[in-house]
């Protein structure tokens, strides 16, 4: 391992490499540009399956670092890190593995489109961020790594940006998510005054080592500073993961194209806060009153309920899926928020799979029916994309919880974690697990199920296209046997769970009977024309309405947030010109007035006369000189720099 | 470290010579800000180089690089947005087209 752990860097460096290389390709290089991509990152894939077979035969808490000095000033070193753990190793491996098989999907989506290189430039580089942030041992790269998938999303997002659209989305979720940054970025500065360090581990000394020291320094609002910091870190993750209240640009991003979908803001990206909570679990557990773990608990409770009630009511096969990836993040954050990091960290890779399977799988879909994306313009897609429907209903059962598919494990062993902390989340999110098997059952029966509703007769996609989903789907079946092992993988022993049984059977009920809620509304009589009106809508009438505009969010933050800022603006303009103008231009009205004075009494009469003669002649002069100065600025540099070269000869030869 | 302080020298005087001869001579104005841009990492390049060699454990060699690096940073922005507010108006960037002052 402490071989291995030098090699890190090179799991980031690869697909950075690849970014730059294809930065300097012309657009017509697509075979080369798509071919590099895919070397670099099969190639760090590779090496991150090597480090984390390397992680498997060692023990418990066993981790391996390599740090070394940035730059020094003055006296202080700035360090930068990597590191091997297991919580690492899974991920690195998930990431690179995941993203390699949506690279092979993306060369399928995007092979109509004119800047297909530049599509290819930003998901390299986008993937070298993601893999240095979770390598990173040390808070300062993983927030550089933080802030370059952020730029990544943010360019993708907007990748056609020529759609209005996609450009306002493409900002809505860059600001949003700096909102959430700047409490990253106080968490950050307020643990670099207080540990010394952002390493994260430094044979002791690191920056986590010293969690249980920060824990009983007292910080602000009675709070520990441990506390105090953890809680600001959450604030990024809370953006970054897209948790209630700034969940609002995730299911906008969803104008970027599938493949940025799937890799960026369902697989890994929107994951980056969750593993950060998880990588930094030993500052928000350090504190005996777990604060920060209520915290992340309760915000990621509220989310995955909230999120999940939206996603039942959109017909957007992409912006359904959004919503889902909302609801499971929150699931994630209340696994380690009541101290399941196993649980919570095992979800988000189990996830990873099959939302990425998901993502793709509506990305066939779309491409499939001539870039379609409302689910009542669809319907019947079983006949005519049969591979597509056998992979995404894989993912759909193993999203819904269904045994013994990857998600039933993983959601299991979160709702477990939060059995042991709060009935009430639990409960919650038992509704939400509910909710969830509900909602998926609805699209596969719109998208899949009855007869095709659209107009040009849909085709099953190409093999490049089909391969990844099917690689996925393997996974989305078989990763959730491992479960169970993986909290001894990482190291963490919880503590003997009671209510096991409950848990489980209770989470296999609600997944059955939102299937069969599902099957009834949408199953037993499918829509036959787009128009049809929704029969969810029937029952509900006004609320689903309310769950189709999203509970009405972007409107409040229209209407309270920006409106504020907007009329805050105006009041600094309106005070901007009457105050600050107003003096500026009383005392220029002032001075005029004296000058005016002035100019009568004595400039009139004694100084022009005189100076009038005087100037005839500097007028004179001054037409002659006027043709040296010929409006050239290159010109007059020209003899600047002769002058100096003259005054450095003089001075030279003296 | 091996190379001596010279080498680095004369290549901060061939970047600055470079930068020279593209401010003076192109008349692409946005070719120009690139020159200017050449030099100015000349001069950084040289305040680095003599802090390291001559005095290495103090800040302020460094600090004045970073801060040159800002500044020029800042002069490119100013420079780009003045360049685009001329091609507005004349619709070229060409200097030698930029002789309103012209006596």
């Amino acid at each position: 391992m402490n071989e291995l752990v030098k090699q890190q860097w090179l799991i980031p460096a690869l697909p950075l490499l690849a970014a730059a290389v294809q930065s300097l390709l012309p657009r017509k290089a697509r075979k080369l540009s798509a071919g590099i991509c895919l070397v670099a990152m099969g190639a760090s894939c590779l090496l991150a399956l090597r480090a984390f077979i390397g992680t498997l035969g060692h023990h418990e808490t066993e981790r391996a670092v390599w740090n070394f000095v940035w730059f020094d000033y003055g006296t202080t070193q700035l360090q930068l890190g990597f590191i091997l753990d297991p919580l690492t190793a899974a991920m690195a491996a998930m990431v690179a593995f995941v993203g390699f098989w949506i690279f092979v999907n993306a060369t399928g989506y995007m092979s109509e489109d004119e800047n297909f290189t530049r599509f290819f430039c930003f998901m390299s580089l986008f993937a070298a961020a993601m893999l240095g942030l979770v390598v990173a041992n040390n808070l300062l790269l993983l927030f550089i790594c933080w802030e370059l998938v952020g730029l990544c999303s943010y360019l993708l997002i907007g990748f056609w940006y020529f759609k209005p659209s996609a450009a306002a989305a493409m900002k809505k979720a860059f600001i949003t998510t700096r909102i959430g940054d700047i409490g990253f970025f106080l968490g950050l500065l307020l643990l670099y005054w207080q540990a010394g360090t952002l390493n994260l581990y430094d044979n002791g000394n690191g920056a986590l080592e010293q969690a249980d020291k920060l824990a009983v320094v007292p910080g602000w609002f009675g709070a520990s500073i441990a506390t105090t910091i953890a809680v600001l870190l959450f604030f990024g993750a809370m953006g970054k993961s897209a948790q209630f209240p700034l969940h609002v640009w995730l299911p906008d991003a969803m104008e970027g194209p599938t493949p940025v979908s799937a890799l960026i803001h369902a697989a890994t990206m929107v994951a980056a806060g969750v593993f950060m909570v998880g990588r930094m679990f030993a500052l928000f557990a350090a504190d005996a009153s777990g604060l920060a773990l209520n915290l992340v608990m309760w915000v990621g409770c509220f989310t995955a309920l909230f999120s999940a009630t939206i996603a039942v009511a959109q017909f957007d096969i992409k912006r359904m899926l959004a919503y889902s990836t909302c609801s499971q993040l929150g699931f994630m954050m209340m696994a380690l928020g009541a101290g399941g990091l196993a649980a919570g960290q095992f979800h988000l890779l189990a996830h990873a799979f099959f939302k990425a399977l998901l993502f793709l799988g509506s990305g066939c879909v779309i491409i499939g029916t001539h870039h379609e994306q409302d689910m009542r313009r669809m319907g019947g897609l079983k006949k005519y994309m049969p591979i597509t429907f056998w992979c995404y209903l894989i993912g759909m059962l193993a999203l819904a919880g269904v045994p013994p598919f990857a998600g039933f494990f993983s959601k299991d062993e979160v709702l477990l974690a939060t059995f042991q902390r709060s009935k009430l989340a639990w409960g919650l999110a038992t509704f939400a697990a509910f909710l969830t098997a509900f909602y998926m059952t609805r699209q596969m029966f719109m998208v899949f199920a009855g007869k095709w509703r659209g107009h040009h007769e849909p085709h099953e996609v190409r093999w490049n296209m089909w391969l990844p989903i099917a690689v996925l789907s393997v996974f989305a079946v078989g990763l959730g046997f491992f479960g169970g092992k993986y909290g001894h993988y990482l190291g963490v022993h919880e503590e003997a769970h009671h209510g096991k049984y409950l848990v489980m059977g209770l989470s296999v009920a609600v997944g059955a009977a939102g299937i069969l809620l599902g099957w009834l509304l949408y199953g037993r009589r499918t829509m036959a024309h787009a128009d049809e009106p929704d029969p969810l809508a029937a029952k509900l009438g006004a609320l689903f309405t309310c769950l189709n505009r999203k509970w009405y969010v972007d409107e409040f933050y229209d209407a309270t947030l920006i409106r504020a800022t907007m009329a805050l603006g105006e009041l600094w303009r309106a005070f901007d010109k009457l105050v600050i103008d107003g003096l500026l231009h009383g005392v220029a009205w002032l001075a005029w007035g004296v000058s005016q004075v002035v100019r009568w009494v004595g400039d009139e009469f004694v100084i022009n006369g005189g100076f009038d003669a005087g100037c005839e002649s500097v007028r004179l002069s001054g037409r002659e000189f006027a043709k040296l100065q010929d409006g050239r600025i290159q010109s007059y540099l020209r003899v600047l720099c002769l002058g100096v070269v003259v005054l450095l000869a003089i001075w030279y030869l003296k | 470290m091996s190379v001596p302080l010279g080498y680095y020298l004369v290549l901060g005087a061939v970047l600055f010579a470079i930068g020279l001869c593209g401010a003076l001579t192109r008349r692409n104005a946005i070719a120009v800000l690139m020159s200017i841009e050449i030099m100015f990492n000349a001069a950084v390049l040289n305040f680095v180089v003599f802090w390291y060699y001559l005095h290495n454990g103090a800040l302020t060699g460094q600090v004045f690089a970073l801060f040159a690096i800002a500044v020029a940073a800042a002069e490119s922005a100013v420079g780009l947005a003045l360049v685009i507010a001329v091609y507005r108006h004349y619709k070229r960037v060409d200097v030698d087209e930029m002789r309103s002052l012209k006596g």
